[in-house]
């Protein structure tokens, strides 16, 4: 209960499906979802692989709350080797795709090997079918969706694609579900592409049980009703993520033109209020709020952009309602390229999930590309002519398109900052971790996040660990480490049962123990489901360490590092990385060059 | 005192803990395909229209039926089908005018919302207040007093 027990395996080398069962060794050591495809992918696989070949495996992955009446019950996992990383990659969605392949019956997909030609897994419960996606391949996500809807008369289906980014292998493609929703980060949509899988198809019909029915329901609607009460949640609901974007720019903590400045000018055009004023004529960029399955929070934003601005006023297929902007979509689209144009970043946001791109990644490259532009060191002979300046709106909007559609200077810029900084020679320019772009978060002015950035073990990455209660309080490097070793342990546990993380406003661990207890098979107590967390980060490190990273790559850029912040709370501080990371290295039990100990390995069983 | 489900889809986020609650308490499981209560989402999810059986006084499903397994529940006024009698022939089906009635694959009958006797879980679910149970006669009633309230606050000004 509350696992299908069921696994899919599709060989797209030999074009076969089968069905396994679940290793419930493996179910019960790593819950679900991120933890529990970790290990497939472990076990399936050399970590030294390249991202982009056959060997490389793709696993879509629920947890075992997944499909139930736990709120915030939509969420599945992609688990792969990154190729804009070269690590371990774990990208979660929303939406509704998750739980209707978990209706279907299955805990994983795993997809392994090539494809000859283009295909699509069409998988309707035991119906499992590879078929030919010529006809759609070089489409985008959103023709995609609707050609298999027409093509399988069947408007229910629920759909996970690639655009044309994936297909080419765009370093940052993600892979979109139910049109608005991404597995975003670290280019899991590029190893799609690589597979020459365009897309997943399926309806469920099956439904998920659960343990012990009448308790696990008592336990759902407990934890409802904390979500429902608490403030962070209300505040998520009435205004967005993008609420972040005025506590990050009161506090300094706000990235700003590649990180040169730490706040905004124009955020008072771009944060949650812009988003819902009416106009003279009417218009408001915010629509409504959305949810995605199981949802109680419905942080989601549909929104519209003005149909009279210049990017679409002559493009009707635009004039229609979609996923609006969340805040890494507004920061990495606003202050980190300079723009305050709220419809151009609307619109660029719609381009990402149009053609299945995660937007910080590209907003990152986009903001090194335009230093390089200011500098001089590429010139419009590079850029088909357009200025990549600072602030410029329509260099947003008409390169996220050409990296969409792999056109002109898109393809440079779909190599990743990382990539293309070092092809010009700048490598400083690059503002991440392990080749992967910064969230909307200064670590000068948050330490913690900086200490989790370097050690995220999928790049730089804002949510594997949470220290912001810390690092409001105090803008020193002091007593960060067992605070983001202990918040990633318990990260790496709510990503492994299939809710959201944002119930973390209002749950701790207790919550999660009660519906997991009531769900699952066996006995569950705080410290199983704790050290399942901490077994998971360390798992994660190992396929790292394999792969071939090192304790050099837990790093930060000299621009947070020897640069002082220039404003805000934090302001002459650097990020004390140094001082952080010999520390957390002791917290977690590792060695000084930040390998797992035999003791800690052995503690956890690895 | 009859009551009704009232459905207000400005409201409704479309997270389907209402075909979450239905399907767990006919089935005893979760699993959306079987509920009676479906959402719809249209134009990328900027609306959503949660939609089951509105319980027609003169019902076309009750009818239809050629062997009266449909009848009247005079406590809460739903119209039920009686799975015992029921021969899957699926004619109240065609009859229903909003498709509120489906064939149940595994039991070969058919299904339709029954107003859970009297304590609707797909309203006890909703999170947002898309789906109320409230008194049959006065279904309009809140949407008639925030009109009246927009009323209130134009001619005040």
């Amino acid at each position: 209960m509350g696992w299908q027990r069921k696994i899919l395996r599709v060989n797209l080398t030999e074009g076969r499906c089968t069905v396994e069962p679940l290793n419930m060794d493996w179910a019960f050591a790593y819950l679900g979802e991120r933890g529990l495809a970790s290990k497939y992918l472990m076990e399936g696989m050399d970590p030294k692989a390249d991202p982009m070949g056959p060997e490389n495996l793709l696993i879509f992955v629920t947890g075992p709350l997944t499909g139930t009446m736990a709120s915030t019950s939509g969420r599945y996992a992609v688990v792969t080797k990154g190729p804009l990383t070269g690590a371990i990659a774990c990208s979660n969605s929303g939406g509704k795709f998750g739980a209707e392949f978990k209706f279907a019956g299955y805990d994983l997909l795993i997809f392994e090997g090539r494809a000859a030609n283009p295909v699509y897994l069409h998988l309707v419960d035991d119906q499992a079918e590879l078929l030919p996606a010529d006809e759609i391949w070089g489409s985008s996500v959103w023709d995609t969706d609707a050609w298999l809807k027409s093509r399988h008369q069947d408007s229910r289906l629920k759909i996970a694609a690639i655009g044309v980014a994936g297909e080419r292998g765009v370093r940052y493609a993600c892979i979109v579900n139910d049109l608005h929703r991404a597995a975003g980060r670290s280019g899991v949509g590029a190893v799609m592409g690589s597979k020459n899988l365009k897309a997943i198809a399926v309806r469920g019909t099956r439904g998920v049980g659960v343990k012990d029915p009448k308790r696990f329901m008592q336990a759902t609607r407990d934890a409802k009703a904390a979500l429902r009460d608490n403030r962070g949640r209300q505040e998520m609901t009435k205004l967005g993520t993008n609420a972040m974007i005025d506590a990050m720019q009161e506090f300094g903590g706000l990235p700003t033109r590649n990180f040169h400045a730490v706040q905004f000018e124009g955020v008072e055009k771009i944060n949650p209020r812009a988003m819902m004023r009416t106009h003279v004529d009417g218009h408001r960029n915010l629509v409504t709020n959305k949810a995605c399955f199981g949802c109680t929070i419905a942080c989601g934003r549909i929104a519209h952009v003005d149909p009279h601005h210049f990017t679409i006023v002559n493009h009707k297929e635009y004039w229609h309602a979609s996923g609006g902007l969340e805040y890494e979509t507004a920061y990495a689209f606003g202050p980190l390229v300079g723009v305050d144009d709220i419809d151009a970043l609307t619109f660029a946001g719609y381009l990402m999930n149009e053609h299945g791109m995660d937007p910080i990644s590209f907003g990152g490259t986009l903001a090194a590309a335009m230093e390089l532009y200011e500098m001089g060191v590429i010139t419009d002979a590079d850029t088909d002519g357009v200025a990549l300046r600072f602030g410029n709106a329509e260099a947003l909007t008409v390169m996220a398109e050409r990296t969409g559609k792999f056109e002109g200077f898109g393809q440079i810029l779909g190599l990743g900052s990382k990539r293309m900084c070092e092809k010009y020679g700048h490598p400083e320019l690059f503002m991440g971790v392990k080749g992967q772009e910064f969230a909307g978060y200064d670590s000068r002015a948050l330490q913690g996040m900086g200490l989790g950035y370097a050690t995220s073990n999928r790049g730089a990455c804002h949510l594997k660990h949470d220290t912001f209660a810390e690092d409001m309080e105090d803008q020193s490097g002091n007593g960060k480490a067992v605070p983001c070793k202990e918040s990633q342990d318990r990260t790496a546990m709510v990503d492994s049962t299939g809710v959201c993380l944002f119930t973390t406003s209002a749950w701790g661990v207790d919550e999660f123990r009660a519906q997991i207890d009531a769900a699952c098979e066996g006995e569950w107590t705080n410290e199983r489901l704790l050290e399942i967390g901490e077994r998971i980060w360390n798992l994660e490190r190992q396929f790292n360490l394999a792969a071939g990273l090192t304790a050099a790559d837990d790093t930060l850029p000299k621009r947070l590092l020897e640069v002082p912040a220039p404003g805000g709370v934090a302001a002459g501080k650097v990020c004390e990385l140094d001082k952080m990371l010999n520390e957390y290295y002791q917290v977690r039990g590792w060695t000084d060059d930040g390998r797992p100990s035999n003791e800690t390995l052995a503690r956890l069983g690895l | 005192m009859e009551k009704s489900l009232v459905i207000d889809p400005a409201k409704c986020t479309s997270c389907l803990q209402c075909e979450l609650a239905c399907s767990f308490e006919h089935e005893g499981v979760f699993n959306p395909a079987r509920s009676r209560i479906w959402v719809f989402e249209l134009e990328h999810g900027a609306r959503a229209i949660p939609f089951t059986c509105t319980q027609c006084a003169e019902a076309w499903c009750m009818r239809a039926c050629p062997v009266e397994a449909i009848t009247v529940n005079h406590t809460t006024g739903a119209k039920e089908v009686d799975a015992d009698l029921c021969v899957g022939c699926k004619v109240c089906a065609i009859a229903c005018p909003f498709g509120a009635i489906n064939y149940d694959v595994e039991r070969h009958v058919v299904a339709k919302c029954d107003l859970c006797g009297g304590d609707p879980q797909c309203a006890a679910a909703c999170p947002t207040g898309a789906i109320t149970w409230v008194d049959a006669g006065q279904t309009g009633y809140e949407r008639m007093r925030a009109w009246a309230v927009g009323t209130d606050a134009a001619l005040s000004h």
